[in-house]
């Protein structure tokens, strides 16, 4: 199963099979989006709930396969706590790895991956690019429930 | 599996008179393929073509092209009795009564949807009406109808489906009442179960509606006669019957097309065109505008004598052996921890299996499978509803054409227990 491995890193696997912070959260306070892939019918519930600019909470419902469940999870573990520059930073920097187009991070700097934690474990996707999408449909709908945040502030 | 007869081997390895080896000599892809395993089990999404269908497209436009219905000269001619032999060919395959007149071409059977929803419409459907449609329609049945019920604001009913996938017809009567349109598929694209279509036509005329036949998933596998059935249209696409992408057809009856208004405009389409109006061509030609898929048409009609050459039901017969087969070896194999959709009789569907594995969604299903040479197909099958009432995201779904064999469901089943380990 060579190729294989790239793609299903053990902590995906992990993330898929115990995901981090799913659920949902009492809307007000929180804003949902939903997200959808039409292509597989994965669909993906964000709920965050602000603590001023800062994410003081996030939720993750819907279903999907193991990439697009385990990197809203990791998503999810990764933009808790942080406020909104810094997660449209982590998105931007998220969708660049996701991306064989833009510059990605990594091949110059080891140290950009080592900041990205278990994200990095998602960079194999890139070599299956039907499951590019699987992977990013979290952290599109996250920036989706930003912007709606802000509109309403 | 234990008991298999010689018999039953026998009928999974060979369509008709030919072997399943031989056949697969007749399709490039395999050869191709020879150096890494290639296990081609999606054909519901798109069979593969045989050399003969290659072979006629690219003579003709090494030979004859030119366009059609246009040019006096001998190769216009010829590419346009070409063109016309084709629509013969496809409307004597599924017993068209006026084979010439009958047949329109169109892209693929979404095309053909769209040409009898848009033209039917015009002159039948209000914001009173009530179209008929069943829960198990792909999108190509669906959205059609949606896009015009927006626009006129007629009602749409549906006819309900069981828990195995057979259409729940004990209120078929109350669903039909006031209808003017119904348009059913003839095989589900996720169970593959057969719809009753006669039954249902019968039942739709007694009302006096039009009834329409989404024969995409049926017509590739099964001999049909459209009189015998009583449907009054009928949709297909080429693709999934070995014929090339790019060519459709609707079939309706003589008297039903002229009462149609035009779907779309432009050339080859009118008798004559004056600056202060038109008079649309007779039928079918009024259906097609513009230059139409002539190569496209030319292959298709060489998979139908490919297919007629093999047998309808041979073909059947051969898929249904593997579907048994399949059904029960996976049944054997994983027990509950692979749900199939649908019946286990394999009398009662088409070649068709649709089914989920525990803990693996079928994306990653597909993609493991994928590596053992394993194709086949995940997702909501373009019917989302069907997904909802099944309650699940996307089913995996392996479906049979004449060049696969036993092998191919003992691959299948294989990498299946891979799968399943690597998620363990």
């Amino acid at each position: 199963m060579s190729g294989l491995e790239d793609l299903y890193r053990e902590i995906i696997l992990d993330h898929y099979k115990n995901p981090r912070n799913q659920g949902e959260l009492p809307t007000p306070p929180a804003v949902v989006e939903q997200g959808h892939n039409p292509l597989c019918g994965d669909e993906v519930f964000v709920y965050i709930e602000m603590d001023g600019d800062t994410i003081a909470d996030i939720k993750i419902g819907g279903q999907g396969c193991s990439i697009s469940r385990s990197s809203a999870s990791m998503m999810s573990t990764a933009v808790k706590g942080k406020n909104s520059e810094e997660v449209h930073e982590l998105i931007h920097r998220f969708k660049a790895m996701m991306s064989v187009e833009e510059e990605r991070p990594g091949h110059e700097g080891e140290a950009d991956l080592k900041e990205f934690g278990e994200l990095a474990a998602l960079q194999g996707v890139v070599k299956f690019p039907v499951r590019i999408k699987c992977a990013t449909l979290a952290w599109n709908t996250l920036n989706q429930a930003l912007e709606r945040v802000q509109q309403a502030g | 599996m234990d008991s298999l007869s010689a018999t039953e081997i026998d009928q999974m390895d060979r369509v008709g008179n030919r072997t399943v080896a031989e056949i697969r000599k007749d399709f490039p892809i395999y050869r191709r393929a020879q150096d890494s395993a290639f296990v081609f089990l999606d054909s519901g999404a798109s069979s593969q073509k045989p050399t003969a269908v290659l072979d006629a497209m690219d003579t003709y436009y090494s030979t004859t092209h030119a366009n059609v219905h246009r040019g006096v000269y001998a190769i216009a001619e010829r590419a346009t009795e070409l063109y016309e032999n084709a629509r013969v060919t496809l409307g004597r395959f599924i017993g068209a009564p006026k084979p010439a007149r009958e047949i329109v071409f169109t892209k693929n059977a979404t095309e053909a949807i769209n040409l009898a929803a848009y033209s039917l419409a015009r002159n039948l459907l209000r914001s009173e009406s009530v179209v008929v449609l069943t829960e198990m329609e792909h999108h190509a049945n669906l959205v059609p109808w949606m896009i015009l019920k927006e626009q006129i604001g007629f009602e749409i009913r549906y006819i309900p489906f069981d828990a195995d996938g057979f259409l729940d017809l004990s209120h078929l009567d109350e669903i039909l009442d006031g209808s003017s349109i119904v348009a059913a598929t003839m095989a589900s694209n996720v169970f593959g179960t057969l719809t009753p279509i006669k039954e249902l036509a019968e039942a739709a005329h007694s009302k006096g509606a039009i009834f329409l036949a989404d024969g995409a998933q049926y017509v590739p596998h099964y001999k049909i006669d459209v009189k015998e059935l009583g449907i009054d249209l009928l949709a297909m696409t080429g693709h999934k019957m070995l014929g090339p992408t790019g060519i459709g057809a609707l079939w309706g009856r003589e008297e039903l097309l002229k009462k149609m208004p035009p779907f779309m405009g432009g050339g080859d389409m009118i008798e004559d065109v004056r600056l202060d109006g038109f008079t649309p061509n007779e039928v079918p030609y009024k259906f097609e505008a513009g230059t139409p898929p002539i190569a496209e048409a030319i292959g298709l009609a060489e998979a139908v004598r490919y297919l007629e050459a093999i047998g309808m039901d041979e073909i059947r017969l051969h898929e249904e052996s593997l579907l048994d087969y399949a059904l029960k070896t996976i049944g054997e194999n994983f027990g509950d921890s692979v749900v199939v959709y649908g019946p286990t009789d394999a009398t009662k569907k088409g070649g068709v299996v649709s089914f989920t594995m525990e803990g693996v969604h079928p994306h990653d299903l597909s993609q493991i499978l994928d590596q053992s040479g394993v194709c086949v197909r995940a997702g909501h099958h373009c019917a989302k509803p069907v997904m909802k009432r099944l309650g699940v995201g996307a089913t995996a779904r392996a479906s049979f054409y004449i060049y696969n064999d036993k092998s191919d469901v003992d691959s299948l089943v294989e990498a299946l227990a891979k799968a399943q380990a690597f998620f363990a």
